[in-house]
């Protein structure tokens, strides 16, 4: 048993040894919690000439880091082993970190160019008046589909994908609020709807369109549709914009019965270090003409209004991107239903896989 | 005395081992499956997994982890023999190996490519004049990715099996003037039925809860009850539900286990 102790021991003084000399290395480079601040975003969500220029004009050094799902993100943040000063989760991730106490409340008298984010942006049910966070960039799910594999057929609605002319020709994404959620708008109830006899209903319309359906998918779905595979999709704004930027024949539509409208949004979490210089950073990125800069790169849609005017025409005109105000006015964002609704959703959402052609 | 402490010391990675990644799992997948989403005790999710939903979803796991079985058995078993009669049979066997050794996920990406309605396959149709057909998103897709994915852990057991099989007992089923239908019969086949039992076993009990491939290559037209435990756990956050599906799947594993189990005979 000595021996085991003594290994034990060993592995101990072993890691504390390394744990000196990281943060003695760390503040020998100058890297210490008042001058670096740590950014956690999504992959390809940034153009990386902001952050030179923030570094140039703060004087910090930021740490950049990518995650590739909300859920990655937030056992990250719960481990707290890094000191992410900024995180960007989308909508329901937020009320799903406010349940667990994991953010910090903002200093609005810090962030000035708030005033720039549209109105429409503002105070959403996931927090209300943004105590926690402050709108990333927004989009909405819709459908992304193939001029050239359809002809002269029009897609603009929901209910046109139950055309029998689209047999097997339909991807979906596999998640259960997305698809529900089509067959709920399509039937004219909220996407939050919780009334049981509706999403029975819901999940019997979905059944029908079956024989459309070529595959329910995750992420290949850019991969499948750029590369033809299937001629129709059912998508987020952001992945069409990345499928249409590798196959130009593919356009995309937000549905006429109204649609999800989903938001990334930039938060401190409580592993922040940094408050002051977070605080900076959220701020920097509200600047009217580095929104716009940002946009222009990442090729999302930006709720910063002022921005708007720095951007090309052609890019804010795009109703497909920037919704018209008559649809915007049927775009639903998610609330957070609880775990029982959800796990109603998603039990239906698995009958709906099941049933076969 | 001393050689007993020194022998018990030894024990302890494996007994360590054995009850925090074999045992304590087991009891904690018992355990959460008795509590319901709200998180109270209840039998709700035993009593959920007897609905039609769920019972057509085992069955549809059984019914696709015997087809992967059988269609494994049917290559494996010959491919086995054959192997035994080469000339460099560990060359052979080390290139049916190879593969398993590249990653899952990779290979099923490939196939995507393969059989996709411009891949290489349809090439091929069109070629010859078929034209092209669907093939991802099939029930032939999923069943032919998973043979090729399990099949060398198939033809392992029955190629060990059939290469320790003592060639005379073939010769003197000659001599005695057995057919070689009746010879692979009555003399080969339940020689190596060992072998056979044990790549069962190491097809079918995978096979049950296969989840990627049915997303990947079949786009969810094909169900399992491992498909059914991923969501429950990742999007749902049922680990109650999650969890019940998981006993039974470890039921009806223990179950197969005992039916194919080998009783060594006395020799």
């Amino acid at each position: 048993m000595n021996k085991l102790i003594r290994v034990f021991a060993a592995v101990v003084i072993a890691s504390l040894l390394l744990l000196f000399a990281i943060n003695r290395l760390n503040s020998a480079v100058g890297f210490s919690s008042d001058n670096t601040l740590t950014i956690y975003n999504w992959g390809d969500y940034i153009d990386d000439d902001l952050i030179d220029r923030f570094e140039e004009e703060t004087g910090m050094k930021v740490i950049y880091e990518t995650f590739d799902s909300n859920e990655a993100m937030l056992t990250k943040i719960q481990q707290g082993g890094t000191t992410y000063d900024i995180a960007v989760p989308s909508e329901y991730m937020i009320a799903k970190m406010l349940e667990e106490d994991l953010l910090l409340p903002l200093d609005h008298s810090k962030l000035p160019n708030l005033k720039n984010i549209d109105e429409r942006f503002i105070d959403l049910p996931f927090d209300p008046g943004n105590k926690f966070s402050v709108p990333y960039f927004w989009g909405t799910v819709g459908i992304v589909f193939n001029r050239e594999m359809l002809g002269d057929m029009e897609i603009t609605s929901w209910n046109d994908l139950w055309d029998p002319a689209f047999e097997n020709e339909i991807l979906l994404i596999d998640g259960a609020r997305e698809i529900i959620g089509m067959g709920l708008n399509s039937l004219g109830y909220s996407l939050n709807d919780t009334n049981v006899d509706h999403l029975e209903k819901a999940k019997a319309k979905l059944d029908t369109l079956t024989p459309n359906i070529k595959a329910i998918v995750g992420d290949e779905i850019k991969m499948l549709i750029a590369n033809e595979e299937a001629a129709i999709g059912l998508v987020w704004s952001g992945d069409a914009a990345d499928m249409m930027w590798e196959n130009e024949n593919l356009d995309y539509v937000v549905p006429s019965e109204g649609s999800n409208l989903w938001f990334d949004n930039m938060v401190i979490p409580k592993t922040a270090k940094n408050i002051e210089g977070a605080h900076q950073f959220i701020n920097f990125m509200l600047d009217a003409e580095v929104a716009a800069q940002n946009t222009e790169w990442v090729s999302y849609s930006t709720p910063n209004k002022e921005a708007l005017q720095y951007m090309p025409e052609d890019m804010v005109e795009d109703e497909r991107f920037y919704p018209s105000p008559e649809l915007t006015e049927k775009l639903e964002v998610y609330e957070n239903l609880g775990k029982k609704n959800l796990a109603l959703y998603n039990d239906l959402f698995l009958q709906f896989k099941m049933h076969r052609k | 005395m001393e050689n007993k402490l020194t022998r018990n010391l030894y024990m302890v990675p494996y007994a360590l081992w054995i009850a925090l990644f074999v045992i304590a799992p087991i009891i904690l997948v018992l355990y959460y499956s008795f509590f319901d989403i709200e998180g109270n005790f209840s039998l709700i999710n035993y009593q959920n997994f007897f609905t039609p939903v769920y019972l057509k979803m085992t069955l549809s796991s059984f019914w696709y982890a015997f087809l992967i079985t059988l269609f494994s058995l049917l290559v494996a078993y010959p491919t086995a023999y054959l192997l035994t009669k080469t000339k460099h049979k560990q060359l052979w066997l080390l290139l049916i190996i190879v593969p398993s050794w590249i990653n899952l996920l990779l290979k099923a990406y490939a196939f995507l490519g393969i059989f996709g309605t411009y891949g290489v396959t349809n090439n091929f149709l069109e070629a010859i004049g078929i034209g092209t057909q669907q093939i991802l998103f099939t029930d032939f897709s999923f069943i032919f990715v998973s043979v090729y994915i399990f099949i060398p852990f198939m033809i392992l057991p029955i190629f060990n099996a059939l290469n320790e099989l003592n060639p005379t007992l073939i010769d003197a089923a000659n001599d005695l003037g057995a057919s070689r239908w009746t010879t692979f019969r009555r003399v080969i086949f339940p020689l190596t039925l060992d072998g056979v039992k044990a790549g069962c076993q190491v097809v079918f009990i995978p096979a049950l809860s296969l989840f990627m491939l049915t997303r990947l290559i079949a786009g969810n037209r094909v169900i399992t009850l491992g498909t059914a435990i991923e969501q429950h756990f990742l999007v749902t956050q049922d680990w109650g539900m999650g969890s019940t599906i998981a006993v039974f799947l470890i039921i009806i594993m223990f179950l197969f286990m005992t039916i194919t189990g080998t009783r060594k005979r006395g020799i």
